[in-house]
């Protein structure tokens, strides 16, 4: 194996541990009534989300859900910015004007996290449609959830990728449940990516807890977005291991199925295949996990002692 | 047709009657109760379509990043014609036609423009806007706050609306909707009443780095006036003095406007001064504009198209209150829409818009 390897795996689990650890940091600031309104945990997912940005560059675009601290963390958002966003702090990405569910970090690609399903997008396809008008070479990305296939706008937003080849990429992330509402209660197809036949698009479904395997398929559908052959539906099959938002009672699953599901895991597991598939040193994966501990720590720390928005700016940034 | 304004303004345009695809005007107003180029200077006669047609065609080509989506504006040039000539111009990349999604239509000019471009989508009917309300006003209008000033949404979005009070294409292509997105913060709301604005405005919308709601009255896009020949750009969030008078204000907008400017000239001759003030943005609300009016005639009449309740003329009305209550000498009148949906039978649509004799009834009556 390559350094070149070497370095791509770590820095691909380093971003699930970062995306893991400030999440935990953030529902335990929740918990202690530090978070005035509420934070919708990505965990599970993680390697979605890393798996299909690190197969991205800087200037590429992703819009996100309000499930997206992890989009942000995998495009390469400053975790010091997004906690104090998350604790309504002037000094985080928006201000204090976005909060958990609309944090946007355009100096690292991330258009911004839009929290009604589904609406991020026809914003994406958007954009792609001015990169391919000003011939750039630059590809868009959508993440959704499972409960935004049935909305207009995937629907209408797929359609227009399709039919102008735009370089779009829609990331279903399927992590089994619309709130309360399971995939399978609510929509007929069992493979959803069978959807991008509809389009005239390629559908490819694969593990959303294994973060090469979302890499590869990504890469390929990225590599055909910026050659110009259109776009790809990529559905990433994993599971929401925590409730919506933090502390939600869970009242329409059993614990039998979440613990079953804890078996998946995507960080445990990429770190097993580290070690025996791999062959990278526990040295060097226990460096990962310490440092990206000591980051976290520092991001609570400066969103905690971090000014709140100035109440006399309120009125400000609703116009350009 | 292209000429010079003579020096005395003898040949006064009459207005068209040729009608649009989808309703002809029934109530024509001369052209030249509206005059808004001065004597002497190179104009042309244009209606309202090939003003906004003009405005669009300038800006296309002052700025690359200026570009049309929307439903059947093509070729086809628009269900009212607006976009004609513009696809054999500048072509199908910058003149998109596009399937029936108005949600992804908005959304995607809404993506576009945060990457740089300035689209100018096209929603066909105002009516058919409830389906990209979501993209219009939860998403382009809040991204600017949401994102603590990062994000930029330079777009227009074009809507046909009103024509109700003319000819009435029934309950779903007949709306004035201008409330509904005035009272969403983030956008801009226009709505021009003559040609000589239309172009004004529309340029200054696409310039604009906000989102626009550039709405068009479908009973004005035949009307004519004067526009100069040339350059010009008019200021987003101002009202237009349309005409100056001293005993009564009529505050209106639209094609409202025109029956104001009527009912000041037949007022005129029993010695009644008006001055009508056009509210060409709808939001943001010029209230300066609208308190000194006020104040200096201390009588109002308000008059616009959509439904009373909770309509426009509440909310002027309401401006004058706080501008001008002491200096008012008679009480507020207002004029609007009935609140129904509109109905097909032209004689059920009697009645329901104000009409000029309506509102020479309410200037007189203001004057008591």
């Amino acid at each position: 194996m390559s350094q070149t390897d070497v370095a791509l795996l770590l820095e691909m689990y380093r971003r699930m541990v970062r995306i893991r650890q400030f999440e935990l940091a953030a529902i335990d600031l929740f918990k202690r009534g530090q978070v005035k309104s509420t934070v919708h945990p990505y965990i599970g997912q993680e390697a979605s989300g890393v798996g299909v940005c690190m197969a991205l560059r800087h200037d590429d675009l992703v819009a996100g859900t309000h499930r997206s601290h992890g989009h942000n963390i995998a495009k390469g958002a400053d975790t010091g910015r997004m906690m104090a966003e998350i604790l309504g702090k002037d000094t985080g990405y928006c201000r204090g004007r976005g909060g958990s569910m609309h944090i946007a970090a355009f100096e690292t690609g991330s258009l911004g996290a839009l929290a009604v399903v589904g609406s991020g997008i026809p914003i994406a396809v958007g954009a792609a449609l001015g990169f391919k008008m000003r011939g750039e070479d630059r590809v868009s990305v959508s993440f959704t959830g499972d409960g935004a296939c049935n909305t207009g706008n995937f629907h209408e937003g797929l359609n227009l990728a399709a039919i102008w080849d735009l370089p779009f990429l829609l990331v279903l992330e399927n992590n089994q449940y619309a709130i309360s509402t399971r995939i399978e209660r609510v929509t007929r197809v069992k493979d959803l990516a069978e959807r991008a036949s509809a389009y005239g698009i390629p559908g490819v479904r694969v593990d959303g807890f294994d973060p090469l395997a979302v890499y590869c398929a990504a890469r390929e559908a990225v590599e055909r977005a910026r050659g110009g052959k259109g776009p790809t539906l990529l559905v990433t099959e994993s599971y929401r291991l925590e409730g919506h938002y933090a502390g939600e009672p869970e009242v329409y699953r059993a614990r039998a199925e979440v613990a079953e599901q804890r078996r998946n895991d995507p960080i445990p597991r990429f770190r097993v295949r580290l070690l025996e598939e791999f062959r990278l040193s526990t040295d060097a994966i226990n460096a990962v996990e310490s440092e990206v501990g000591q980051e976290i720590r520092e991001a609570v720390r400066f969103a905690k002692e971090s000014p709140s928005p100035d109440p006399g700016t309120a009125l400000d940034f609703i116009y350009a | 047709m292209i000429s010079s304004m003579p020096e005395e303004q003898p040949r006064m345009p009459t207005v068209s009657r040729d009608s649009v695809s989808l309703g002809a005007t029934t109530s024509a107003m001369p052209a030249d109760l509206i005059i808004q180029v001065a004597p002497g200077i190179p104009a042309r006669l244009m209606s309202c379509q090939e003003a906004i047609r003009e405005a669009l065609r300038q800006e296309m080509i002052r700025d690359d990043a200026v570009f049309l989506m929307g439903e059947d504006i093509g070729k086809h040039g628009g269900a009212f014609g607006v976009t004609r000539t513009l696809f054999d111009q500048f072509g199908p990349d910058r003149v998109r036609d596009t399937p029936i999604s108005e949600n992804t239509i908005v959304g995607a000019a809404t993506g576009a423009a945060l990457v740089g471009m300035r689209p100018v989508a096209e929603i066909m009917f105002v009516d058919f806007s409830g389906l990209a309300l979501d993209q219009i006003a939860n998403q382009a209008a809040k991204l600017r706050l949401m994102t603590g000033g990062q994000a930029k949404v330079p777009w227009v979005v074009r809507m046909a609306q009103g024509g109700g009070a003319g000819k009435s294409i029934a309950a779903q292509h007949s709306q004035s909707l201008e409330i509904w997105y005035a009272h969403i913060p983030g956008l801009k709301v226009v709505l021009p009443s003559t040609p000589h604005d239309a172009m004004g405005l529309l340029k200054a919308s696409i310039r604009d780095d906000n989102p626009v709601v550039f709405l068009e009255h479908k009973l004005l896009y035949s009307f004519k006036g004067w526009v100069p020949e040339e350059e010009f750009v008019l200021p987003l969030g101002k009202c237009d003095v349309k005409r100056a008078g001293t005993d009564v204000t009529i505050i209106a907008s639209g094609y409202m406007v025109w029956l104001a400017m009527m009912a000041a000239r037949i007022v005129e001759a029993e010695g009644i001064s008006v001055e009508v003030i056009d509210v060409r943005t709808i939001s943001p609300l010029d209230e300066e504009t609208i308190g000194e009016s006020a104040r200096k005639t201390g009588r109002v009449v308000v008059v616009a198209e959509p439904c009373r309740s909770y309509g426009p003329t509440g909310e002027w009305a309401m401006v004058v209150m706080e501008q001008a209550f002491e200096y008012l000498r008679a009480p507020i009148i207002r004029l609007a829409g009935r609140h129904t949906p509109v109905p097909f039978a032209q004689s059920l649509c009697t009645g329901l818009w104000p009409e000029t004799s309506d509102v020479v009834g309410a200037v007189r009556k203001v004057m008591e």
